[in-house]
């Protein structure tokens, strides 16, 4: 799984921090969307795609490399 | 209840399409289908008051999902075909090129549409804003005109104001609050936000009642106020809040009262639910039957009611949330803040114009407001609104 990000749809909502705190964060500053790793492990997947999918403004797309 | 054999979704928005994908990624593998009255792939709405009307954003930016994530998500998509009725007891939706679809479980997930004027079907120069479409067509107008007159003084009306001024119009912003948003921000952020909008020449009518248009040879020449007066504009737009798409059901037998009404598990009757805009719902937390017309709801919402499909049986019972970017501004709201309640500015500044605040209300919070803070702000409301919510369930 490889994740990206698109900083510019980022609306700060947090909800993928909720959902997947290992993999996303939020800076501080302006509460854009920060990656922490884009390629995690397996084990995390199943929240990924759920960041990925409640977050409120799309910012988050994964391609699912096997 | 057994898992479903076939799911389907009727509409094909961010609530729509939320749901189909709730579905798959908590393993449900059956048959699944949305269908949607507009020919375009789902896209999202809160880009088009803002990215899309100022043409920062080409208009397939506001897709919410790419074509290969559409392709993944193995569902039939069923577009540029609007359902006209329902028989509940089939679990069988006519649409309007007369399919009928039957499926195990059926979600209505058709939106809200804006709320008009008299007089305003076939005038040149009015423009609500709720598609792509509208997005795209005002956005035209904008580029040609003198002076915009935004009829309505919510969220969008207020972000309409604030792009079109950013494009170089003139804008006057007209409503009956005294303040833009006063509704959803309270006094205080209201107020703060007005004084953005008229720092940026936004001219912002406060108090005041939109009646009608004004129009000469099929154009509009300006908005009609209820104590008579006229607010001159070659371009209105009209943001006088919206209705839900419900008129498809009315034979249905289901209860619709502002929405279609549903019990605590987003449920409308056996095996029918609602979600999105449209869905109005027993919230346990709040209250009383609660509608919510935000984009973080229709995921949120979407989530409760496919887990509910899966057999969860799962009250929905969120915090309610929603940001707005206005000229500098981006505000996140968590909860609700009552005029009455007690604002608390715990960081930052309201001077600077980056704080986050806490409402409280009888003691206790309710809301968090973040301006220009939104990490801040989620953070709070985990550890006021949530937290304490799951220490009084779990005692």
């Amino acid at each position: 799984m490889k994740i990206t990000v698109d900083e510019e749809k980022c609306c700060g909502a947090g909800s993928c921090v909720l959902a997947a705190p290992e993999v996303f964060d939020q800076r501080d500053e302006d509460g854009v969307v920060v990656l922490l790793d884009a390629e995690p492990a397996e084990g995390l997947h199943a929240a990924v795609r759920e960041a990925a999918d409640v977050c409120p403004a799309a910012a988050i797309a994964l391609s699912e490399q096997a | 209840m057994s898992t479903p054999a076939g799911v389907l979704v009727v509409g094909a928005s961010a609530a729509g399409l939320a749901t189909a994908e709730a579905l798959r990624r908590k393993g449900y593998r059956g048959a699944l289908t949305v269908l949607g009255d507009e020919p375009h792939v789902p896209y999202d709405r809160p880009p088009l008051s803002k990215q899309v009307l100022a043409g920062q954003w080409e208009p397939e930016r506001a897709h919410v999902r790419s074509g290969d994530a559409l392709e993944r998500l193995d569902a039939r998509l069923l577009l540029g075909d609007a359902a006209v009725s329902l028989d509940v007891a089939a679990r069988t939706v006519r649409s309007a090129s007369g399919r009928d679809l039957t499926a195990d479980a059926v979600v209505v997930a058709t939106g809200v549409r804006p709320r008009v004027l008299p007089g305003q079907a076939g005038l040149r120069g009015v423009h609500v804003l709720r598609s792509l479409d509208d997005a795209l067509a005002l956005r035209v107008r904008l580029l040609g005109a003198r002076r915009l007159v935004v009829a309505g003084d919510g969220v969008l009306g207020a972000e309409v104001a604030a792009t079109a001024r950013g494009l170089g119009v003139e804008v006057v912003l007209a409503g009956p609050q005294s303040a833009p948003m006063e509704a959803q921000l309270g006094p205080l952020a209201s107020g703060l936000l007005a004084e953005l909008h008229g720092e940026h020449g936004v001219d912002v009518r406060p108090g005041v009642a939109v009646e009608g248009l004004a129009s000469a040879d099929g154009r509009v020449t300006g908005v009609r106020l209820t104590t008579g007066d006229v607010l001159d504009a070659d371009v209105v737009v009209v943001a006088l809040g919206a209705v839900p798409n419900t008129d498809w059901l009315e034979n249905s037998g289901l209860m619709l009262e502002n929405g279609v009404v549903c019990d605590s598990r987003c449920s409308a009757a056996d095996g029918i639910y609602a979600v999105g805009d449209v869905a109005r719902w027993q919230h346990h937390g709040l209250g009383g039957l609660v509608r919510l017309e935000n984009r973080t709801n229709a995921t949120e919402q979407a989530a409760a009611v496919a887990a509910n499909i899966l057999g969860a049986d799962l009250p929905y019972a969120p915090v309610p949330h929603f940001w707005t970017d206005q000229f500098a501004a981006r505000v996140q709201v968590h909860g609700v803040l009552p005029a009455d309640a007690q604002v608390d500015v715990v960081e930052g500044d309201i001077a600077s114009r980056r704080f986050a605040a806490v409402y409280e209300r009888d003691g206790r919070a309710v809301g968090v407001l973040g301006w220009n803070m939104p990490k801040q702000a989620r953070l709070l409301r985990q550890r006021h609104l949530v937290e304490p919510r799951a220490a009084a369930v779990d005692s």
